[in-house]
C-alpha cells in the first residue's frame, strides 16, 4: 500500500537499531563540540519529531512500541500480538461507513488514503493499565473521514470495530471478551483536530500488532479507546458500546479520559511508569492535553461520565 | 515408603531448586533481559511463583496425611520459609522497584485498591508464621498452639487466590484453577478431620 512517501519510509532492521545508534550518536556529539545529527546517517530524519516534542519527553523506541502491546485478539501477554500476529494479513483492506450518512458504502485503504494526508503526530499513550510511551504515529484527521462519509445531523456518536478474523487471530477464538471488539467516540470527540486514524508509525506502515492497517488514536484517552484494525465505522444517535465499558462497566467508562481524579480498582491513575523510565511520573489531567479537549467536557460531572 | 532421613538429604538441594529461579529473573531484571517493562515482570513473576509454592506447601502437607509419605513433613517448614521469601520478594518490588519507597502513596494503594490490601493483609498474617518456624518456637507455644496459629495459612491462601484473581483483567482462568485446588484441599482436610477421625469410616 501506498499510504507513506517512500522517502519516508525507513527499513525496520534500522529502527532496531535505533537505541544502539543514538546512543553512539549523542556520545560523539558530545565528543565533538560539532553539531553532530544523528540523522545524517539515517534514512528518516527524526529531528522532524521533535518539534512536536514536549518538554521532558523523549520518543520510545520502535522496539518498545512494536514488541509491549495490549492487543487481545492476538493473545493477553504484552509480547503476543508481536509473536502471534506474523499470520494476520491486512492487505487488502477496506473500511464499512455505515449508519446515520447520506449513502452507506465500503472504500479501499488505498483510495481512502489518496483523498487525505497523512501527518506526523507525536502524542503520549497513556495506558490504563499505568504505564505510558510517547509515539511518533503517522496518520490523518478523523474529521476528514468524517467529511466523506457525509453523516446526518441525527448522528450524534460514531462506533467503530475491529475486524473479526479468528483464524488469523487466535485470541478471538476464546471468549474472555465479546468479539468482535468494539469502541466509540461523541462526535465533538470525534471531529477534534487531535483525533486521528493512523497508518504507521515511525515512518513504517502500521505493524499487525500495532492495528495494521489502520487504527485510531486519541491522546487524551486511555489507549483501550485507540481501537485497532478497523473495519467498520457507524453513525449513530446514541451513545454506543465499547467492549471494555460493556465487559467491566464500573471499571472502564465510555469516555474513558486519562483523568488521575477518577478511581480505578486495579490501577493507580495518579501516576504512571514511562517505559524506559525508573521513577514513575505523575499523569496529567486528559494525558497532558487539557488545554485542547477540556472545552469538550464543559459542565460534565468527569468522575460520573468516567 | 519414604524416609525421613532420604528427605532430609534431599532438603539442600530441594532448596537451591526453589531459590534459583528468583536468582535467574534478578539477574535478568539487571542485566535488562527482562523485556520492555521490567519492573511489572518481575513483580508479576515472584507473584506468581509465591502463590503456586504456597498451594505446593499445601499440597505436599495433603500428601503427607498417606502413611507412605508422611516423612514428606520434613519439607513444609522449607517450603513455608522460601514461600515467604518469594512474597517479601515480591513486596520489596512493588515498595522499592515500583514505588521506590513512596510510602504515602503505598498507603493510599493499600487502602484504596481492594487487591493490594488482600495482598498486604497476606504478608502481615504470614509473619506469625515464620516467627514461630524454629522447633524452640514449637516446645514454648506447645504443639497444640502452635498448631492452631499454623491454620491461618488457609486464610495466607485464599487471601494470595483473592489477590491475584482481582488484579487479573480479563482471562481468569489462572487464578480460578488456584482456587478449586485450595478449595479441593480444604474439603479433603475437613472431610478427613471430621469423619476418618472420628471412625466413621
Amino acid at each position: 500500500m501506498n499510504k507513506i512517501l517512500s522517502s519516508e519510509v525507513t527499513p525496520y532492521t534500522n529502527y532496531l537499531n535505533r537505541r544502539k545508534f543514538i546512543k553512539t550518536a549523542s556520545a560523539a556529539s558530545l565528543a565533538s563540540s560539532l553539531s553532530f545529527s544523528a540523522n545524517a546517517l539515517h534514512s528518516e530524519d527524526l529531528s522532524k519529531y521533535d518539534k512536536q516534542l514536549y518538554e521532558g519527553d523523549e520518543l520510545n523506541t520502535f522496539e518498545e512500541i512494536t514488541t509491549y502491546n495490549n492487543f487481545y485478539e492476538f493473545g493477553m501477554g504484552k509480547s503476543d500480538p508481536s509473536n502471534n500476529s506474523s499470520s494476520f494479513n491486512p492487505n487488502p483492506w477496506s473500511i464499512k461507513i455505515e449508519g446515520l450518512v447520506n449513502k452507506s458504502f465500503s472504500i479501499n485503504l488505498e483510495d481512502l488514503i489518496k483523498k487525505v494526508t497523512i501527518e506526523d503526530r507525536v502524542y503520549r499513550l497513556r495506558c490504563v493499565e499505568a504505564w505510558s510511551m510517547v509515539i511518533p504515529w503517522q496518520g490523518f484527521s478523523l474529521s476528514k473521514l468524517i467529511e466523506l462519509a457525509q453523516p446526518l445531523n441525527s448522528a450524534k456518536f460514531i462506533q467503530f470495530e475491529t475486524v473479526f478474523r479468528p483464524e488469523e487471530m487466535s485470541g478471538q477464538n476464546k471468549n474472555f471478551l465479546p468479539w468482535p471488539y468494539v469502541e466509540g467516540l461523541r462526535m465533538d470527540e470525534a471531529m477534534h483536530p487531535l483525533t486521528i486514524l493512523s497508518t504507521g508509525l515511525y515512518g513504517h506502515d502500521l505493524l499487525n500488532q500495532n492495528g495494521a492497517p489502520l487504527r485510531l488514536v486519541v491522546p487524551w484517552k486511555y489507549g483501550f479507546k485507540s481501537i485497532k484494525s478497523i473495519v467498520a465505522i457507524r453513525f449513530v444517535d446514541h451513545q454506543p458500546n465499547a467492549t471494555w465499558s460493556m465487559t467491566a462497566p464500573s471499571e472502564y467508562g465510555f469516555y474513558s479520559n486519562v483523568n488521575n481524579t477518577v478511581h480505578h480498582p486495579r490501577w493507580t491513575q495518579g501516576t504512571e511508569r514511562r517505559i524506559g523510565e525508573f521513577l514513575r511520573r505523575p499523569t496529567l489531567m486528559f494525558n497532558g492535553y487539557e488545554e485542547e479537549v477540556s472545552h469538550l467536557y464543559k459542565g460534565m460531572d468527569l468522575n460520573k461520565f468516567y | 515408603m519414604i524416609s525421613s532421613r532420604l528427605i532430609n538429604k534431599t532438603k539442600p538441594i530441594v532448596l537451591i531448586l526453589l531459590l534459583l529461579p528468583s536468582f535467574i529473573w534478578v539477574g535478568m531484571f539487571i542485566s535488562g533481559n527482562l523485556g520492555i517493562n521490567p519492573i511489572d515482570i518481575l513483580m508479576d513473576k515472584l507473584g506468581e511463583m509465591s502463590l503456586r509454592l504456597l498451594i505446593l506447601v499445601l499440597i505436599i502437607s495433603s500428601l503427607s496425611q498417606f502413611f507412605f509419605l508422611r516423612s514428606l513433613q520434613n519439607l513444609r517448614r522449607l517450603l513455608g520459609l522460601v514461600t515467604f521469601y518469594y512474597i517479601f520478594l515480591h513486596l520489596t518490588c512493588y515498595v522499592f522497584l515500583d514505588h521506590f519507597f513512596n510510602f504515602a502513596f503505598i498507603l493510599k494503594d493499600v487502602i484504596k485498591r481492594p487487591f493490594i490490601t488482600l495482598g498486604f493483609l497476606g504478608f502481615i498474617l504470614l509473619l506469625p508464621l515464620v516467627f514461630t518456624s524454629t522447633n524452640n518456637m514449637v516446645k514454648k507455644l506447645t504443639f497444640k498452639v502452635w498448631k492452631k496459629i499454623h491454620y491461618l495459612i488457609y486464610l495466607v491462601m485464599l487471601l494470595g487466590v483473592f489477590h491475584f484473581y482481582l488484579l487479573t483483567k480479563a482471562d481468569k482462568t489462572e487464578p480460578l484453577i488456584y482456587l478449586g485446588i485450595v478449595i479441593f484441599l480444604f474439603f479433603v482436610r475437613i472431610y478427613k478431620k471430621f469423619f476418618i477421625h472420628r471412625g466413621v469410616l
